[in-house]
């Protein structure tokens, strides 16, 4: 996946090829440029002096009589841009949801013993992987009705539950083919040995199998979310509201070009400060679980 | 309809395959085996590599279903589509090459797994059973270690146990200490031992042929699908009759 940095070799490590490096001990450790570049407190540096340049230039240009300064727009438009940013969180975590629960279930039926239901779990996770999640969004918001009737009770369907729908097809097929990966790099003795045990093939699932890819799935699971995030502002092309809907309707109503890039900029400044730390962690658990396994 | 609670009484053999037959696809692995094994028994098969071996007891244990033939084990028709596998799994355990623990659960936690989950017995009383059969097999004390954190010998060894959980009436080995190292192969082969001394029916597929003089009641030797020759250890191993018992005991003794 495109977010998961490579994990380098560390030539630092004791033990790690050291016969192989003359002895160093007063020499700092060479300095590796790709590792310092993606070092999260670079990065992170990085970014703040990117905000501050663009709060400083604008604040340099602020000369115009009777316009507010950017930085105050923008903390002027804080509370509603969190209030979109806060629907997108929503949306994020309820996909993310409704979509590990099917393609938990999706990835099972992947490997199930009947030929058909395995063809069957396999064409839709392959299908909905394939799919571009905005075509996911729009057949959602035009297929499910604004309204449901169970048991003689009429729901609303609205927007946002729809656009859940819809995102939550591609996380779940991806789920699925981790999980089906999972399950099968399982060695086939676990199953011998549930089924001399006499456990059931369901229980061997449950019990043996299942427990033992979660290690497996988690780096991915994480990196799946984090992209699903990244996706949310999708929402707003179909009429969802959310931190995109809710920028440019700040910005018609500042009616300022010069406020553009900087709204935005602050926008992007959200998902990073979300998302950076989930792929960070992201990457120190496959880390650890690389070196362990 | 097969009669699959035929009444098995102690001086019937406890297992007894006849004309056993089995081929994956069109390649015939064991091309007609026919044993019987009274109570109490110990047997060891041997044969070169690819003989069907390990064909052979997955058949007993039904992990492996068969094509032509019976076998019956207490009384239980192991060929019969409609067999009662759980039935089967009660009075059968076994025992892998390579161990097959589950990594995710202690070695307490293994051995209690399948008396509480599949019998649905009382999780004390198993406990207790458990920890019994840990200090049996000499693990007292690595009740809480993840198999992760075992020897190979001692890995082994917890499955022997969580076997036994079962309390099943016969016990399958297959080439259990093919993979340690020679120094805990004898750790594993005296809990072996222990067990055949108290009487339970065990059928070990081994190499050591050492300890199969000692231990055995019977030799089988198999070659391509077929039991070659049989006997009792002492005149099996001191006078083979046949060319190819004679020409593998020569290699590996
Ligand atoms: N699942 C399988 N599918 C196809 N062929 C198999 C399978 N399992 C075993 N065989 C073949 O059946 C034959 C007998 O295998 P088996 O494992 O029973 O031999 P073995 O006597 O236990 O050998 P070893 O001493 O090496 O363990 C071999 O030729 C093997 O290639
Ligand atoms: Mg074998």
């Amino acid at each position: 996946m495109w977010l998961r940095p490579i994990p380098e070799p560390d030539a630092r490590v004791p033990g790690h090829m050291d016969v192989l490096l003359p002895r160093r001990s007063h020499q700092p450790p060479a300095l590796n440029w790709r590792e310092a570049l993606f070092n999260p407190l670079t990065l992170t540096l990085v970014f703040a002096a990117l905000i501050a340049s663009v709060i400083g230039t604008a604040w340099a240009q602020d000369g115009t009589p009777g316009q507010a300064s950017i930085p105050s727009v923008l903390l002027k438009w804080t509370p509603l841009l969190a209030q979109g940013f806060g629907y997108n969180i929503l949306i994020s975590v309820l996909s993310m949801a409704v979509g590990t629960l099917l393609g938990v279930l999706l990835g099972i039926l992947q490997v199930s013993p009947v030929f058909v239901i395995r063809k069957f779990a396999w064409l839709v996770t392959q299908f909905f992987r394939n799919a571009p999640w905005l075509v996911l969004l729009f057949y959602a918001i035009l297929l499910i009705p604004f309204q449901v009737t169970i048991f003689g009770v009429t729901m609303p369907f609205p927007g946002w539950l729809k656009a859940v729908i819809g995102l939550s097809l591609p996380v779940m097929a991806y789920m699925s083919e981790y999980v089906r990966g999972a399950i099968q790099s399982v060695p086939s003795g676990q199953w011998e040995s549930a089924e001399s045990l006499g456990f059931s093939r369901g229980q061997t699932m449950r019990m043996v199998i299942l427990p033992q890819t979660v290690k497996r799935i988690l780096p991915n699971w994480m990196n799946l979310y984090a992209v699903l995030t990244m996706a949310t502002p999708l929402v707003s092309i179909i009429g969802v509201d959310d931190i995109m809907g809710y920028t440019r309707s700040a910005l018609s109503a500042e009616g300022r070009p010069d406020v553009l890039i900087p709204m935005y900029l602050y926008v992007l400044c959200w998902f990073f400060i979300y998302c950076y730390p989930i792929s960070l962690m992201t990457s120190r658990l496959e880390r650890r679980y690389s070196v362990k396994l | 309809m097969a009669m699959t609670d035929v009444k098995w009484t102690a001086d019937q053999p406890i297992v007894s395959l006849k004309d056993v037959r089995k081929s994956y696809g069109s390649v015939p692995v064991l091309n007609g085996i026919s044993l019987d094994i009274m109570k109490g028994e110990v047997i060891c098969i041997i044969g070169p590599s690819g003989s069907g071996k390990s064909t052979l007891i997955r058949c007993i244990n039904a992990l492996n279903d068969i094509q032509g033939g019976s076998i019956l084990v207490e009384g239980l028709e192991v060929h019969d589509p409609k067999l009662d596998k759980l039935a089967l799994r009660k009075k059968v355990g076994m025992v892998f090459q390579q161990y097959n623990l589950f990594p995710h659960k202690t070695a307490l936690q293994n051995v209690m797994m399948a008396p509480v989950k599949v019998l649905k017995e009382n999780p004390a009383e198993v406990e207790k059973r458990a920890r019994e059969l840990i200090r049996k097999v000499r693990l007292e004390g690595k009740e809480n270690s993840y198999p992760g954190e075992l020897s190979g010998g001692q890995q082994q060894r917890v499955a022997i146990a969580r076997s036994l959980a079962m309390r099943p009436d016969i016990m399958l080995f297959d080439e259990v200490t093919a993979a340690l190292d020679p120094e805990t192969v004898k750790e594993v082969l005296v809990t072996i031992k222990d067990l055949a001394a108290e009487g339970m029916t065990c059928i070990l597929v081994t190499h050591e042929m050492g300890f199969a003089r000692e231990v055995a009641d019977h030799i089988y030797f198999t070659d391509k699908g077929v039991i070659v020759e049989h006997g009792p250890p002492a005149g099996f191993f001191a006078n083979p009759t046949d060319p190819r018992t004679r020409q593998f005991l020569s290699q590996v003794l």
